[in-house]
């Protein structure tokens, strides 16, 4: 189990980590966070992964995927490292996660014969559960991430997790789809040669009737066939999901939670902080993108009270009357920014007390939106200075957003 | 166009926008904009979870509808609920908890993939028929999953031919294709990945659900600043202080000039990418200003509905 009171700096998540977890909520640069891990982490001589669910398209484009293919490839170094800098052996690999067919892999892994295999994969129950059921991305993410683990091809897998409907569905998620596959009703009509069952099945029969009214006769069929054919594979998919689970309570992972100082971000955030903290893990490091830039240390009240005076101040002529309305402007201006940024600051607060001594890291308004290596470089600058004080160190208007 | 003939143009407003574009914001704005007209609104929340109740100073809202402000009133709408209403009314009242406790509503819900979107789009269906408010407003679940939620009842007319899931469906797709009772109202943000996305939204809702699009909302626009923000030096802003005889030290010249020049680079960003999202699609625009000074509550939604009531009037 992960002690939940050892953190980790972003540092050693890149060094010493054997999986990155990133989450967050939808919207917060999580896929390009995950990404500027990768690359760094290759950038220190090692074999970085980093699994992405639903890239941006340039992004993706980027990263060379542009077709699924469900397995990492690797990067041309000349890409991500135009300047030779990287320590030797590193490498970085990327691959855009396909729900569809991870399940069919584990489903094929997982049946007693070719033939069980193929009657589940043409089962059109089947076909929905992997590409309807809300949860299952989540839960092939885990799955993709524990296969790419046992393969020991990486020292580090960079997973970006799917922007949920509800946080941290993929903590979750394998014990829901479980709960689906346990479901109580179909597996007893699987059973019905034993005598006390019987009365079950009749009982199950007329229940199943009344849905077959509603959604008609062939979807349960299609339900009962695949409950059928799913038949002798629990047992292994439950295994299986036990294992993907104890990935994430290993010592070596780490969890990093990325936000955006919005107030509603910021509360998702902390929930996942609070959920994190319930399944005995920790948050090792949280990441703050899109942080709007403070200009000098005056606090918001006093710059507006001066831009007020200055709008009041009596002047005569055309030329003072210009003049004033700009100062006054400008104080104004600057009296917004320091206020948003000290409302984001206090914002980020109420997460730190959720992710206890976890660093936290700034990354500000960038002028253009990450989509190419130069771009995840210059986060990769802000996110690792080479200077250890500034590192942590909150942006300012002379950051690289301007 | 005047506010009241904006949304009295259809009865049901769904928004839709990536997450964390302020598609929320934007829904209780419009609400908010509505109710000033005399209407009497009703926000459907269909996620069960959204800031929707904090942006009207109220607890997280219920399946029971809750007065939000004068003339707003809201309530959720999630898919469970809307399941179990529905089963109680095809007279399944009896099974419905057996499906529920079960777990096989989770069973049959996967089976029937939108199932449960036909169902939440069919209450509202309902509420558009039972006069619930002269404007309903749905705050949709986020773009992705717009596309799935405009589109299931299409998919499931063909996958379900008979019976109450069928005459749902066409209920629904009913609704969706009458521009005079269904619109969709797009959110985004003025920002490169934000445009994008939407319109490819855009295209997949006109195309594949077959929804009237009304104009688009860009959301947190830097309002103008009155100066030239990128005029702006330390040196200048030394000499507008001596002209006026008031003292500003050297090291705050140099902050309010790098806040001015930050500002106009941003508002030169946000232009370029709304005019570029003006060109990519052929939609009317409406632009919401970035509040600087105040966390979203009720007060900040009246001046965002100022705000929209310019930019509707401006169409």
């Amino acid at each position: 189990m992960n002690d939940p009171r050892v953190v980790h700096s972003l540092d050693d998540v890149v060094e010493h980590g054997s999986v990155a977890i990133c989450c967050g909520s939808g919207g917060v640069g999580k896929t390009t966070t995950a990404a500027v891990l990768a690359v760094q982490s290759a950038r220190r001589g090692r074999r970085a992964v980093v699994v992405t669910i639903d890239p941006a398209k340039r992004l993706a484009n980027a990263l060379g995927l542009d077709e699924l293919s469900n397995e990492p490839h690797q990067i041309d170094p000349a890409r991500w490292d135009p300047k030779g800098e990287r320590v030797e052996g590193g490498r970085l690999s990327a691959m855009m996660l396909d729900t569809k067919s991870t399940f069919d892999d584990l489903v094929t892994r997982y049946a007693a014969t070719p033939e069980q295999a193929q009657r589940i994969l043409e089962n059109s129950f089947y076909r929905n559960l992997a590409s309807a059921l809300s949860g299952t991305q989540e839960y092939m993410a885990m799955e993709k991430l524990h296969e790419l683990h046992e393969e020991g091809d990486f020292d580090l897998i960079v997973v970006d997790t799917p922007p949920s409907r509800h946080a941290l569905d993929f903590l979750d998620a394998p014990k829901r789809l479980l709960r689906l596959l346990d479901n109580r009703v179909f597996r007893l009509l699987m059973v019905p040669t034993r005598t006390y069952l019987r009365v079950a099945g009749a009982a199950v029969q007329m229940f199943l009737h009344t849905i077959s009214r509603v959604v008609g006769t062939e979807v349960v069929d299609d339900i009962v066939a695949f409950f059928r054919s799913f038949e002798g594979m629990e047992e292994g998919f439950r295994e299986r999901a036990h294992r993907v689970v104890e990935v994430l309570a290993q010592p070596e992972t780490r969890f990093v939670l990325v936000t955006s100082p919005r107030r509603d971000a910021v509360e998702e955030a902390r929930f996942f902080a609070a959920k994190i903290g319930d399944h005995d893990l920790a948050v090792d490091a949280l990441i703050v993108n899109r942080v709007h830039p403070r200009f000098g240390t005056e606090l918001s009240a006093g710059l507006r009270s001066r831009a007020d005076s200055l709008r009041e101040l009596k002047v005569s002529g055309r030329e003072a009357t210009a003049a004033r309305d700009r100062l006054s402007a400008c104080y104004a201006n600057l009296a917004d920014f320091n206020e948003i940024a000290e409302r984001e600051r206090a914002h980020i607060e109420t997460v730190r007390v959720r992710t206890g001594a976890a660093p936290v890291s700034f990354v500000p308004y960038l002028a253009h939106d990450v989509h190419d290596f130069e771009a995840l470089a210059e986060v990769g600058r802000i996110l690792f200075p080479d200077l250890p004080d500034r590192a942590g160190s909150e942006p300012t208007g002379a950051g690289p957003g301007q | 166009m005047e506010l009241d003939r904006f949304c009295s143009t259809s009865r049901v407003i769904i928004v839709a926008g990536k997450g964390g574009v302020g598609k929320t914001t934007v829904t209780a704005t419009l609400a908010v904009a509505a109710a000033r007209t005399g209407m009497s609104v009703l926000i459907v929340e269909v996620e069960g979870k959204s800031g929707l109740a904090s942006a009207f100073d109220r607890p997280p809202l219920g399946y029971e509808e809750t007065e939000l402000a004068p003339g707003v009133r809201g309530r959720t709408l999630t898919p469970d609920d809307a399941l179990l209403d529905w089963l109680r009314g095809n007279g399944l009242r009896r099974i419905s908890n057996r499906l529920v406790a079960s777990g096989t509503l989770d069973v049959v819900a996967t089976a029937v993939p939108g199932l449960k979107d036909i169902l939440v789009l069919g209450k509202v269906k309902s509420l558009d028929l039972t006069r619930a408010a002269d404007l309903v407003v749905v705050d949709a679940p986020a773009a992705g999953h717009a596309v799935t939620f405009l589109t299931s009842a299409r998919g499931l007319l063909d996958a379900v031919r008979v019976g109450p899931v069928n005459k749902q469906a066409s209920d629904v797709v009913e609704l969706l294709s009458d521009p005079e009772r269904c619109r969709v109202l797009l959110v985004t943000l003025p920002e490169e990945t934000p445009v994008n996305e939407l319109v490819d939204t855009a295209y997949a809702i006109e195309d594949r659900a077959g929804v009237a699009l009304g104009p688009v909302v860009v959301n947190g626009c830097y309002e103008k600043l009155a100066l030239d923000g990128a005029g702006v030096t330390a040196a200048s802003v030394l000499r507008d202080a001596d002209l006026l005889d008031v003292f500003v030290s050297e090291r705050e010249a140099e902050d309010l000039a790098r806040a001015a020049g930050f500002r106009a680079e941003r508002a030169a960003i946000q232009t370029h990418q709304a005019d570029r999202l003006a060109r990519l699609l052929p939609l009317p625009q409406i632009r919401l200003p970035f509040l600087f000074t105040a966390d979203l509550g009720y007060q900040e939604i009246g001046h965002l509905a100022d705000a929209l009531t310019e930019g509707v009037a401006a169409l």
